[in-house]
């Protein structure tokens, strides 16, 4: 290397970094260092009023700990199950909706978007109404045809709980990928797909050869932001089933609310949201890689 | 690489044990103007260590103090409903006029994760509402609150006394201080559509004094049945909200013991608490009962009130005040069926405590708040009633004689009599929250009741434990 | 299957049958919750559902106003919008610099990024509250702020839109004698334009319905949001759901301008390096 280009290196770098101060700085402040902190904490038993090294104590009691491994189950289910359906049912309905008439797309568009916008409390209490066992429109639709004949307590039954959550996680979540689908089938260059069919590809032909790989970016961005909301899935479980029941709906994310804020047992919360932590890490990076290699790039 | 870490790593812990360490500094307060000159002293880093500066008698003449306080409270009775508070205020800075309250109002749902959140940051208010499982035996018991024997002078601790000994000896820690000053009272019972069990020829199983054995109370529900009562009543176990009406139906059906004596440990899995959880699965089973894991005690009241079904677990004077615009038929109170026919209902107890934020100014300002709220001869009697409660002081009689509410007061007060331990301030009180709701939801999903009970009374006695040795 | 031909087939009746079901089931919950906040309680209430409210009562938005819900909607706003204009510059300028510059660290800083992206901010929730605390900052909207704009995230999409800028593009500029801000200002923000649309509406609206960080963070009312303000107005034994439907009804209003301001930007969607494939 000569000494002309490592100056011209030098002076890249410097120039990067005075564009990534901004972002480093809160990046540091505040996730890093709470981050650091969460781990070095996570090696305590550290409660409202206790500060005592336990070393790893935390992380042996959290694998002993039955509750915790459900939780971890759940939330893994959530998220296996949330993530591929919300993907590519958004996809089928942007992939249904872009070829409609324009009034037409921006009417469901908006549609599927609205329980974005509603805010979670206010469609949890919505969504309870219409589970419930005594007085729910579920159960009374549901018997008005003699589809059952006792009435099923959908939030309450350790069976459909969690399915719950997940379709009540899926419409809010579906909102947005379906959007950006739309406008990336809107995006694709209509040259490439007039030359293929004229080539007589079929319709799915098109699709796989043409159309999927321009959407892959897209597609990755709706991993990523429905892994972001599958993880994060609280307040609809804090809302509607408090974890239960029988633990069926609790994931990791209550755990640790639950052991941090009921209990106070801030250093075992840490360890967990350590372990947390870590798999999505590893879950991000290995969802970035196949993507990436999936993709023209 | 590793310098880097290292220099972190050293960055997170200094910054971790300062923050751990660290005092309340809020930058807000802003005190209106006109207050300016007397901006009370104490900046915040004299105040530093605050959990040693135990605030000893400090009694100045109580005209003088002047200071800024906070008042957190949950929702009892009107004390959610800012028009009401701030008329106490108003009330309260016609005789102290240099002390300056401003309030927050918390809900039950995320009300204790606020204060949580508070408390390690070091923003608690001063003066805080609520009972004695959250006053004393949680913030109290982990030295977070001030103590107040002094408020707990001769006159009050007879006066209390004489309603009540339970109602001290909630307010007490195990280590004899007073981290709350009672205000109110009430017992929880439960309520039946009257009209309905009317209809069903009910009625007749309900003593005069609105007990009722557990005998009874099956060949009730039978009534209610073959009137064609589709639900009869709900045992709600999907969360915590309003447990107080499930334990003290599952205890009283064979009069078991919810904790031993002195509160260390906890007993429902004896021969009578089992006996009743039994009892109430049984019934489910045979169709007299419902249950409903997705649902809490806000939720089955509301199925109460649209007439879906016919009694609930969970009532007091307050909730029929709440309800009464809602129901189109009469909620008759009664207490809960035991076998003996004297039931031991479960109490609720409100009053203040005070968060030790090392300000001796606030703490003597708070001080002179709560006994002003509580005691003094006009106000005391308004804030409880504005409670919809009962008063714990038995010099204030009857604080409803003359009102609208006299008669449906009188009849609430008549559950005293049945007023149970307050076995609520048992240590390890939140785990066994969380604890009861999921072993409800197993026993009603086919699993021995006898094993279930076992493990939740292992699993509260250990928090129990775990909490008293800290 | 035959091609080309562009009619209506049986598959599309099904898709629009589908469709048609699929918008009820999502407009449901909207409806009930704007005809909820004009019912009273017994209404609201009743064992049997009443569709459409017979006595319509505003009550419940008097209430609402009774207490300090455009105080609530205003932070929630700025909050929002606060988090959003932030998070937009500072990731937008890191992005081009990740996706752009060749530096010493990059391959790491960015496997760390892709690494942290995904995390919930509660997992930190603690330190986080500490953290606050020791800067004096709890209980004030920048308690939310901070932490929202520290997510990399955001960092990490608009590397991904920058990597579509041609560097030749960046080069002609320097050969000409921009500086450095200005390229950034000329060249890049322009072409980095739908993705900062993009990243702005998640960004709003993760935050606005973040209602747990909120919490956490503050407490005084002038400084509650419309999603914790929503939150609170449950109660232990008895649930206002009139209330909560109307700050639910009131809250989606800001929201939905900002889609339908933001909207464009999505119609031109995310190309993220796709216009080299």
């Amino acid at each position: 290397m000569t000494t002309r280009s490592k100056v011209l290196v030098m002076r890249e770098t410097r120039s990067a970094y005075l564009f990534l101060l901004p972002s480093l700085f809160f990046f540091v402040g505040f996730v890093i260092i709470p981050m650091f902190m969460c781990l070095f904490t996570s090696f305590f038993n550290y409660t409202m009023s206790d500060f005592k090294f336990v070393g790893i104590g935390n992380y042996v009691e959290m694998f002993q700990d039955k509750i915790f491994r459900r939780a971890f189950w759940n939330t893994v289910l959530i998220v296996v199950v949330a993530v591929p359906t919300v993907t590519i049912f958004s996809l089928w309905v942007g992939s249904s909706i872009y070829r409609m008439h324009a009034v037409t797309r921006s009417f469901f568009r908006c549609i599927f978007y609205l329980p974005v916008v509603t805010g979670t409390v206010a469609v949890a209490v919505v969504w309870k109404w219409m589970f419930n066992k005594y007085t729910g429109l579920f159960n009374t639709i549901l018997s008005g045809v003699g589809a059952i004949d006792q009435n099923v307590s959908w939030l309450g039954d350790e069976k459909t709980a969690i399915w719950c959550i997940i379709l009540i996680l899926f419409t809010t979540s579906i909102g947005q990928p379906i959007v950006l689908y739309i406008a990336a089938l809107g995006n694709v260059d209509p040259s490439l797909v007039e030359a293929a069919e004229v080539d007589g590809a079929t319709d799915v032909q098109t699709f796989w050869k043409i159309k999927w790989p321009s959407i892959m970016p897209t597609t990755l961005y709706v991993l990523v932001i429905t892994t972001i909301n599958s993880f994060q899935c609280f307040a609809l479980i804090q809302l509607l089933t408090s974890g239960g029941p029988k633990h069926s709906t609790d994931t990791i994310m209550y755990y640790i609310y639950y052991e941090a804020f009921k209990l106070n047992r801030y250093g075992y919360g840490n360890a967990m949201g350590i372990f947390l932590a870590a798999v999505i890490a590893i879950f991000s990076a290995l969802q970035f890689k196949v993507t990436k290699s999936g993709s023209v790039d | 690489m590793k310098k880097l870490v290292a220099l972190l790593l050293a960055g997170v812990m200094t910054f971790s044990l300062a923050a751990c360490g660290s005092s309340p500094a809020p930058a807000e307060e802003a005190a209106p103007a006109e207050a300016a000159p007397t901006e009370e002293a104490a900046p915040a880093e004299e105040a530093a260590p605050a959990e040693e500066a135990a605030p000893a008698e400090e009694a100045p003449a109580a005209e003088s103090v002047a200071a800024d306080i906070t008042l957190w409270t949950y929702p009892i009775g009107k004390f959610g409903d800012s028009a009401t508070v701030d008329g106490f205020i108003t009330a309260f800075n016609a005789v102290y006029p240099d002390i300056h309250v401003s309030v927050e109002y918390l809900d039950y749902q995320s009300g204790d994760d606020q204060v949580t959140a508070a408390i390690e940051a070091g923003t608690t208010p001063d003066v805080i509402m609520e009972g004695p499982e959250r006053l004393v035996s949680n913030w109290g018991a982990k030295g977070k609150m001030v103590d107040l024997t002094d408020l707990w002078d001769e006159e009050a601790l007879a006066d209390i006394s004489a309603t009540s000994e339970a109602v001290v000896a909630a307010c007490k820690s195990g280590s004899g201080a007073y981290y709350e000053y009672p205000l109110c009272m009430t017992t929880h019972t439960m309520a039946i559509n009257k009209e309905l069990f009317e209809a069903a020829d009910a009625m007749q199983y309900i003593n005069d004094d609105r007990t009722w054995t557990t005998e009874n109370f099956e060949k009730a529900l039978q009534a209610l049945k073959d009137y064609g009562v589709d639900t009869t009543g709900v045992v709600y176990c999907g969360g915590q909200g309003g447990d107080q009406g499930t334990r003290a139906l599952a205890m009283n059906l064979y009069n078991a013991d919810f904790t031993n004596a002195d509160h260390t440990e906890w007993t429902m899995n004896s021969e009578a608490g089992v006996k009743g959880l039994q009892q109430l699965v049984d019934w489910c089973n045979a169709g007299l009962l419902s249950y409903d894991a997705g649902a809490v005690a806000s939720d089955e009241i509301q199925l109460f009130a649209n007439e879906t079904i016919a009694m609930s677990f969970c009532w007091n004077a307050a909730n029929q005040l709440t309800y009464a615009a809602e129901t189109a038929f009469t909620p008759y109170p009664v207490a809960f069926p035991s076998e003996s026919g004297t039931p031991e209902l479960c109490g609720g107890i409100w009053g203040f405590g005070i968060f030790d934020n090392g300000d001796a100014d606030k703490i003597a300002a708070s001080k002179i708040f709560i006994e002003f709220i509580c005691d003094d001869a006009t106000q005391g009697p308004i804030s409880i009633a504005n409670t919809g409660f009962f008063p714990v002081r038995s010099s204030y009689g009857n604080i409803y004689a003359g009102t609208e509410d006299e008669e449906r007061m009188e009849m609430y007060a008549s559950f005293q009599q049945w007023l149970g331990d307050y076995y609520n301030v048992t240590l390890g009180w939140a785990e066994q929250r969380t604890a009861w709701w999921n072993m409800l939801q197993q026993i009603f999903d086919g699993e021995d009741v006898q094993a279930a009970a076992d493990a939740y009374v292992e699993t509260c006695n250990t928090a129990t434990a775990d909490a008293s040795a800290n | 299957m035959n091609s080309g031909v562009k009619h209506t087939t049986a598959y599309d009746v099904i898709v629009m049958i589908i469709m048609i079901i699929l918008a009820v089931l999502f407009i449901f919950p909207v409806y009930w919750i704007v005809t909820g906040s004009f019912k009273d309680a017994a209404a609201i209430n009743a064992a049997i559902p009443e569709w459409f409210p017979k006595n319509p009562t505003t009550d419940n938005y008097v209430r609402l106003f009774d207490k300090p819900a455009m105080q609530w909607l205003f932070n929630s706003i700025f909050i929002a919008l606060m988090s959003m204009a932030l998070t937009c510059i500072t990731a937008a300028m890191a992005g081009y610099a990740l996706a752009k510059k060749r530096f010493v660290g990059r391959g790491m800083l960015f496997t760390f990024l892709v690494c942290a992206m995904a995390l919930p901010k509660q997992v930190v929730l603690v330190p986080l509250l500490k953290e606050m605390s020791f800067l004096g900052l709890h209980d004030s909207v920048w308690a939310v702020i901070l932490p929202t704009v520290g997510w990399p995230f955001g960092v990490f999409l608009m590397k991904q839109f920058s990597e579509t800028i041609p560097t030749e593009m960046l080069e002609a500029v320097r050969i000409d004698g921009a500086g450095e801000i200005q390229t950034f200002l000329t060249i890049v923000l322009p072409i980095v334009k739908p993705g900062i649309g993009a990243l702005a509406i998640f960004t709003f609206i993760t935050t606005w319905n973040d209602y747990f960080l909120q919490l956490v963070m503050l407490n005084s009312s002038k400084n509650l949001t419309i999603a914790l303000g929503i939150a609170k107005l449950q109660a232990e034994m008895s649930n206002d759901f009139g209330l909560i439907m109307a700050g639910a009804a009131l809250g989606a209003i800001p929201i939905i301008t900002i889609f339908l301001l933001f909207q464009k930007y999505f119609t031109q969607g995310i190309t993220m390096g796709a216009v080299k494939g």
